[in-house]
């Protein structure tokens, strides 16, 4: 016999375990943060006090936050596009049957399994100057090498250069897949109409992808401000500050210098930056999306 | 029938958990987290003395966990208190110590030594190492893998650029004279390499020092960043590179400093002696070790981690943990510690046994560090550690890539600082 009341609280125990999690990981952190924020750095002499604001001026009086956002600006600009562009040629590379295609999609994912701690280790030699790799061939193509990671303005494009290099093989998958739900008779008619390959591309192929498209940027631009790991190895924020990017930068902050509720300050600002990213992505990239 | 064996089933439990009680209330539990800064396979080593140590003491019990760097092994200790599962006791970088205290995270080994012989053993060690780890009058850390900068050269280079080989640059003239000499005008060897990323206030607390000036006083409120003689020090840091030529300019790479040292690439580098045994395993020409160059005397500082036992400890725990301490620290496992990394013996006595004066013997650079101690002064620590230093990294990377004029840089980094630290004069 089931009352109303016993199905809407047998609807609620079904979502428990979900809204458990989701509130334990996900909601809970995000108000203890903000109200940590809120807060002043304790130490055994003199307690954590409620400050209201103070922690966010201090953090607008900062020059390597501003640094620190602006990087991370960059560093957004130059690894989204270029990945996803990487990632939709190297799709289409791999979507007909060439020989050895296995292989080829293989070694295109690769270096996306690989961790990345072991891969940055790998790149600080590629980097060394004269001894590594990308200088070595540098100088027998007789260009002369460079300090990549220890020289401000390349540092950033160095570690660009690597998270599109790591990057680019897992979006390649996604776009791969969708690739091969478009039907093939939408080739074959626009080749029939005397449509050439770009304009086909354009026309017909890319909009078609734009659910991946928007899945996979939203990827991107979380990855951005995500992956620092290999900052840790490489160049623990660079040349006096140069590549030190937002998450590093509040790592730092909480485990060096012990100060968890400037970091939480710092946090909010990254919760806010990307929950904006998202918001727009969704509301204005969602009315070009032909979901079919 | 089946109620019967419910029954049986419980008893069983039950009698489980009343042994395990039993059985855990007769040893002690230590749990030490400790960091492995420099090359070479020393997970192991430190194994090898904790299961020693538990042999000869069957009523302790040791889990050594291997932690990463000095960071990550003092934000493992520090996350371990937070939690359930805290550290007795932890080896961590010795100039952590005013944060450590400022957290209320550590006891002072004072209170824990009870007996005349105990008290005695806080004296045993070299003064100088015993530097960072004594303030306000009370010890807090006890040094167990120590170091200082040292200069290794390459003698085959030498040879080949007509320099003798066993004299290695006493000052900062000769240094770059004899630079100049061994940077090969293709690139492809340098004369020295001094790294500027990793730890680069590390190095330049020893440029400093050699030019007259330490870089902060003993209570850790005052740092003398824009000092005349540490301003000129680190002028003479990017003079190398951009004036005389005899160093790459830019940064230079803590992590592949020995690589290329062992390539060939640089006829000097300076670097931790804690290399020593790595460098001595791998090196396919002939090196040698030297202390550093002087400009106005010689000076480096120290350099390593210390034992510090923490305060979240019973009375029975903190004795457990000072009998580790004690053991790892005596003068056979500081002997053997020594030979098997390079990191220097801790107290005297330590050069006193036999193991260790045969090595000294044999391989004479072994005792360089220990040399080169009355020369040493303490390594860059104050209130406030992570955010002081930051600033003083910046700075001198900001000098080395030219963005920024050493003067500027370091004006602006002691302004900073003494922001930082008003608070604790």
């Amino acid at each position: 016999m089931k009352t109303r009341l016993s199905r809407h609280v047998q609807g609620w125990l079904l979502l428990m375990p979900a809204a458990i999690l989701l509130i334990a990981f996900t909601h809970y952190p995000t108000v203890a943060t903000v109200i940590d924020s809120m807060f002043s750095k304790g130490t055994a002499i003199r307690p954590s006090r409620f400050v209201g604001a103070l922690n966010y001026e201090r953090m607008l009086d900062d020059p390597i936050f501003w640094k620190v956002l602006a990087n991370n600006a960059w560093f957004a600009l130059g690894t989204i596009p270029t990945s996803i562009a990487l990632a939709i040629v190297m799709a289409l590379l791999v979507n007909r049957s060439i020989p050895g295609r296995a292989m080829v999609r293989m070694a295109y994912f690769t270096p996306t399994i690989l961790p990345m701690i072991a891969v940055a280790n790998i790149w600080l030699f590629f980097y060394t100057p004269d001894i590594g790799l990308i200088d070595q061939i540098a100088t027998s193509l007789g260009f002369s090498g460079h300090n990549w990671l220890g020289d401000p303005a390349t540092v950033l494009p160095a570690i660009m250069v690597m998270t599109i290099w790591k990057e680019a093989g897992f979006f390649m998958i996604f776009y791969l897949a969708a690739m091969q739900n478009i039907p093939p008779e939408l080739k074959e008619a626009s080749q029939l109409e005397g449509a050439g390959r770009w304009y086909y591309f354009r026309r017909v192929m890319f909009p078609l992808l734009m659910p991946t498209t928007l899945f996979v940027l939203i990827n991107a631009v979380l990855n951005s401000f995500k992956l620092v790991d290999h900052l840790f190895v490489l160049t623990k924020g660079g040349p006096d500050n140069a590549s030190n990017l937002l998450l590093y930068y509040i790592f730092e902050t909480a485990f060096s210098y012990f100060e968890t509720h400037f970091a939480a300050a710092l946090t909010v600002v990254l919760l806010v930056l990307l929950g904006i990213m998202a918001l727009l992505q969704f509301f204005i990239l969602d009315k070009r999306v032909h979901y079919r | 029938m089946r109620k019967k064996w419910k029954w049986i089933g419980i008893a069983m439990m039950a009698t489980m958990f009343f042994m395990a009680a039993v059985t855990t209330g007769t040893a002690t539990e230590l749990t030490m987290y400790y960091p492995v800064a420099v090359g070479g396979p020393l997970t192991k080593i430190v194994d090898g003395i904790v299961a020693d140590f538990m042999k000869a003491n069957p009523d302790i019990t040791v889990k050594a966990i291997y932690a990463g760097n000095y960071n990550d092994a003092r934000i493992k200790a520090l996350a371990a208190l937070k939690s359930g599962q805290p550290a007795q006791l932890s080896v961590m970088f010795s100039i952590d110590i005013y944060e450590l205290i400022e957290q209320d995270a550590i006891v002072a080994f004072d209170d824990v030594v009870e007996t005349a012989e105990e008290k005695a053993w806080l004296d045993s060690f070299y003064p100088t190492l015993m530097e960072n780890g004594r303030t306000a009058g009370k010890t807090w850390g006890i040094p167990f893998q120590r170091s200082t900068i040292v200069m290794y050269y390459n003698k085959d280079a030498f040879r080949a650029a007509g320099l003798d080989p066993d004299k290695p640059p006493a000052t900062w003239d000769e240094m770059a004279a004899m630079g100049k000499k061994l940077t090969k005008p293709d690139g492809s060897q340098w004369g020295v390499m001094i790294p500027s990323t990793g730890y680069p206030y590390w190095m330049f607390g020893a440029l400093a020092m050699q030019n007259g000036q330490v870089l902060m006083n003993g209570d850790g409120n005052t740092t003398y960043y824009d000092d005349p003689a540490v301003i000129g020090a680190l002028q003479f840091w990017k003079d190398l590179g951009s004036k005389y030529g005899v160093m790459p300019t830019g940064t230079i790479e803590w992590g592949t400093l020995r690589q290329n040292f062992l390539e060939g690439k640089t006829a000097m580098m300076w670097h931790s002696t804690g290399n020593l045994t790595a460098v001595k395993k791998n090196a396919a020409f002939d090196f040698g070790v030297a202390m550093l160059p002087a400009s106005k005397r010689r000076g480096t500082p120290t350099g390593g981690g210390n034992f510090y036992i923490f305060k979240k400890t019973t009375p029975a725990e903190r004795k457990a943990a000072m009998r580790l301490i004690q053991f790892m620290t005596s003068p056979q496992r500081s002997a053997e510690w020594s030979m098997e990394t390079g990191y220097m013996g801790v107290s005297p006595a330590a050069y006193e046994t036999d193991a260790l004066k045969q090595y000294v013997k044999g391989f004479p650079y072994a005792a360089v560090a220990r040399d080169q101690l009355k020369y040493a002064t303490a390594e860059l620590s104050t209130y406030q550690t992570g955010r002081v230093r930051k600033l003083l990294d910046d700075a001198i990377q900001a000098a080395l890539t030219g963005s920024k004029t050493p003067e500027a840089a370091l004006k602006e980094a002691q302004k900073q600082a003494d922001r930082l630290l008003k608070q604790y004069r």
